[in-house]
């Protein structure tokens, strides 16, 4: 029995910390909407702040605590929601969750390069004594574990008087319980959301002070890993409620550290069951937690009072930008193609094959953002899968390499299949969500084991034969790349195109014409991820190597980033994000900028993805070559499009 | 033996019954009218029978077929078309597109396989028979435009086209005037008359205009506050007290 509340004990701290990160994640998406993937990112900002200040700075301890919970968190929450996400009240949910998602891969760049990357340890805490010994009892807990469940209880103490006895905390409970009921009764919800986002950055803030001294050194994945474990206590909640939400941080802290303490520690699947606990928990939530589903589904009741989500725009182009493109694209295709070919050096060669190879990863994100309106955050997952495959079956019954690449797609599009059948009974962010959790259940329960990545020792893929030097080794790529195009324009052409097209536009109206939505869904996600397979399958072709470190969860956020900043909805978007990705690191080198500012760039870039859903370049394109065409004559000009204006909605 | 026979269908939404058992027969070709003021449950009685929201009980048959389970579009490929109050359209597509994608989806024979060969373009039976539609509710100049480009009217006649081109046995009408001009109205009417005429389409039309209603419907039904108040003959409904204080007391 002692064992078990010594494990008990244990877990509080953790789970105080999931709590106050599932408090905030529910304050702000109940209060504007907006599911903050970008927590993480805040709790990391606050980290880094009260390390520089307090151990590089030299403040004393109060004064860093009382500078970076109560004047930077709450500043940077009050910026976000002025500076971004006020502007979405509007969007989409997804739309929203690409922004923090944007958010979540910029912000801790910028913190990282304003850091530098050298000298991140000894982060301290803010108790007097971290290592002090504390006895209650037969029960032990050291200096951190005691500053984080002292402030926790400080902190929700505060906030349960703020929401009972201040007149904000009133208002703010009045718009948790029914924001359009409030509005109605003229209640200003501008400065009510401000306030929200204020107090959940302070949340976030607290958090990430408290959880920094627990880790070995500063460093921005633990905080998002951190955020997403957090959104299980949310889920639980059911995005609503935050007793429940603290009191799901808790078992989640707890169940985490009994699961430690009783498994067998020597079995390998117990080594990777704890810290994939809280994603598994996720997983299940999202799909079985009854009360969830509902909450999504019951919209409220004054929801038609909000405008609707603005249409998406005119997805064709003018003739002239389209005719403009295929001129330049192919005269620069060519030419590059003819250098890589002739002149190049390997060094150049191998970026181009990257780019080549990651546009394949790519087209999966044009078919599944692009072309289904979904938002997936495990492509890089799903690439992974077929990657592994192929090295796997390459290794153990000893096929030849380009099949098998083949077959790599078809397990990786099966998976994907699998998934989406229960995923897309979610549907919107919830999916986003789901596949997130299950990104990082792969990286942490799958991928290391040896029968999928190898362990220790990464599969090693050969090239196929006949393509082994470099050169010829990029011919492939391109002739498979264009293979994929072909097929991904197909299937826009086609039925399954033209059903997800309609989907996009009305789901309702879809089924009333008979559109089987399920089905033609899960065709998109098995095409999907057999694309991104295929892609994986290359990229461990290229590298001659399969190795889980290519395909962990945050590069499928930084993919999404990276196609939805650029232009999702095309196949040349997808070529343009694979060119992008290989090329803006040589361009920064070049600069002599740190590498990191590309995650800076199209993290920032993913915002404007409520604005401009074709993608920021996309609507650049469009803007400045409609510009070029007004003083062009009048016969070399298109039926004139103009591409800043959303066409009207359907008006009721 | 009817076309749809609905019978005893409730739904609530916690706490208030928006249908209180109601039950509703229409036969082949028959032309039915269904009114009630605002927020009587009409709506949320055509949601039922398609299966957009599940009723709490009660049964939906049609075409001899027990529906009550079966999800939307296997309703929908069984014969029951709708147009929407709110209109439900696709943004970015053309109007021909619309009704060419619902001829696609009426039999979901669209096989995966010939998306890869890029053998699923429309056959010319297919387009002839958009076109014929196009004709039908002369939408032929518009053809290609994209959806935003319409008029409010003729977004309402493209939603008609979409339902038409699934070959329903029955169409769903909610409110097809709301938001049109007398003479949108006069001409949608007739257009609605000349498409009963010709395909011998059983209708059910939910509508605020009178006139309309009198001019379109053999019978009519009455709900008010989700119960069934008066049905019967469209002369004689509209004449009955009951329903003049229920119903056009408040609109006319
Ligand atoms: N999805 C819903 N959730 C909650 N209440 C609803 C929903 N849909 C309709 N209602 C309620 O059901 C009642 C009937 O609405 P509706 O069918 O739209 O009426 P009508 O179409 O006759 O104007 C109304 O009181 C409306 O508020
Ligand atoms: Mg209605």
């Amino acid at each position: 029995m002692t064992e078990f509340f010594t494990y008990v004990i244990q877990g509080i701290p953790y789970g105080c910390v999931f709590a106050l990160v599932a408090v905030g994640l529910v304050l702000t998406y109940k209060t504007s909407g907006v599911f903050n993937l970008a927590f993480g990112a805040q709790a990391f900002v606050a980290a880094a702040v009260y390390y520089d200040v307090h151990v590089r700075h030299g403040w004393s301890r109060w004064p860093a605590l009382a500078f970076v919970v109560l004047v930077l968190s709450p500043a940077l929450g009050l910026l976000l929601d002025v500076a971004i996400f006020r502007h979405l009240r509007t969007a989409s949910p997804i739309a929203k969750l690409v922004a923090s998602l944007g958010l979540l891969v910029a912000v801790p760049q910028i913190v990282s390069i304003w850091l530098g990357q050298s000298s991140t340890f000894g982060v301290v805490g803010i108790w007097w004594d971290d290592n002090a010994l504390y006895h209650f009892g037969k029960f032990v807990l050291d200096g951190r574990q005691m500053a984080i469940i002292v402030s926790t209880v400080v902190a929700v103490t505060l906030l349960g008087f703020l929401f009972r006895f201040a007149p904000i905390g009133l208002r703010m409970r009045a718009v948790v319980e029914s924001p359009r009921m409030t509005e109605l009764a003229g209640v200003d919800s501008d400065r009510v959301s401000a306030f929200s986002w204020m107090l959940s950055s302070l949340f976030a803030g607290l958090a990430g002070v408290l959880l920094a001294p627990l880790y070995a050194s500063l460093a921005s994945q633990n905080f998002s890993t951190l955020l997403i474990a957090a959104i299980a206590a949310a889920a639980f909640a059911r995005l609503t409620s935050i007793p429940l939400a603290l009191v799901g941080g808790l078992l989640l802290g707890i169940t985490q550290a009994l699961l430690s303490g009783y498994l067998p520690p020597a079995s390998v699947i117990a080594q990777n069951l704890k810290p994939s606990l809280p994603f598994a928990a996720l997983f299940l939530l999202l799909l079985f937690w009854p009360g969830l589903r509902s909450a999504v589904q019951n919209k409220d009741p004054l929801s038609g009072v909000d405008p609707p989500p603005s249409p998406p725009v005119a997805e064709s182009r003018g003739e002239f930008l389209t005719k403009t493109t295929r001129v330049f694209g192919t005269v620069v295709v060519a030419g590059a193609l003819l250098w890589l070919l002739t002149s190049a050096t390997s060094y150049w060669i191998g970026i181009a094959t990257t780019a080549v190879v990651l546009s394949v990863i790519f087209l999966s994100i044009t078919v599944i953002t692009g072309m289904a309106g979904q938002v997936s955050l495990c492509q890089a997952t799903f690439a992974g899968v077929g990657a592994f495959s192929t090295a796997q079956i390459v290794k153990v019954f000893g096929l030849s390499v380009l099949p098998t690449l083949l077959i790599g797609a078809f397990v990786a599009a099966a998976v994907g299949a699998l998934l989406a059948v229960p995923m897309l009974r979610l549907g919107g962010i919830f999916l986003s969500l789901g596949t997130l959790a299950f990104a990082v259940m792969f990286d942490t329960l799958l991928a290391p084991l040896g029968w999928v990545s190898g362990g220790a020792h990464p599969v090693r893929v050969p090239r196929p034969i006949g393509f082994v030097d470099d050169r010829s080794f990029l011919i492939l790529c391109v002739v498979i790349l264009v293979i994929a195009s072909i097929f991904v324009i197909f299937i826009r052409r086609g039925t399954t195109g033209r059903f997800l097209h309609a989907l996009r536009g009305s789901e309702t109206a879809s089924r009333s014409i008979g559109i089987n939505p399920t089905r033609v869904r899960i065709l998109a996600f098995a095409v999907s991820a057999g694309l991104a397979g295929l892609g994986g399958g290359l990229l461990a072709v290229q590298k001659n190597i399969a190795t889980k470190e290519d395909f962990g969860y945050f590069l499928s956020l930084f993919f999404v980033v990276l196609v939805v900043t650029l232009m999702p909805s095309t196949v040349e978007g997808a070529i343009n994000a694979g060119v992008g990705f290989a090329l803006v690191p040589e361009v920064l080198k070049l600069v002599g900028v740190s590498v990191s500012w590309e995650f800076v760039l199209f993290g920032l870039g993913a915002i404007t993805y409520a604005r401009h859903p074709e993608g920021v370049l996309e609507f650049q394109k469009r803007k400045s070559l409609a510009a070029i065409e007004k003083r062009l004559p009048a016969r070399w000009r298109g039926p004139g499009v103009d591409p800043t204006v959303l066409p009207a909605g359907s008006a009721d | 033996m009817a076309l749809l026979d609905a019978v005893d269908v409730t739904k609530r939404f916690s706490g208030i019954t928006a249908l209180d058992a109601v039950s509703m027969r229409v036969d082949d070709g028959e032309s039915v009218g269904l009114i009630g003021p605002n927020g009587a449950g009409k709506t949320t009685f055509f949601n039922c029978l398609l299966g957009l929201l599940r009723p709490e009980s009660g049964s939906v048959t049609f075409a001899g077929r027990n529906l009550t389970r079966a999800p939307v579009y296997r309703r929908a490929r069984a014969g029951l078309g709708r147009t929407f109050q709110r209109m439900e359209l696709f943004a970015g597509m053309t109007v021909r597109d619309h009704l060419l994608v619902a001829e696609r989806s009426r039999l979901g024979t669209g096989r995966f396989w010939k998306d890869v060969l890029n053998l699923a373009a429309p056959s010319a039976d297919e387009r002839a028979r958009a076109d014929a539609t196009l004709e039908l509710l002369a939408l032929r100049d518009v053809a290609d435009a994209p959806i935003e480009a319409l008029s409010l009217g003729r977004g309402r006649l493209v939603e008609v086209g979409r339902a038409l081109m699934t070959e329903p046995k029955l169409l769903l009408l909610d409110e097809p005037s709301s938001g049109l001009d007398a003479a949108e109205t006069a001409a949608l009417a007739a257009t609605l008359r000349a498409v009963q005429a010709e395909r011998g389409t059983a209708v059910l039309l939910v509508e605020h205009d009178v006139e309309f209603v009198r001019s379109f419907s053999d019978r009519l039904y009455v709900l008010d506050f989700g119960t069934l108040i008066a049905t019967g003959p469209t002369a004689e409904v509209l004449g009955s007290d009951e329903v003049r204080r229920a119903y056009l007391g408040e609109t006319v």
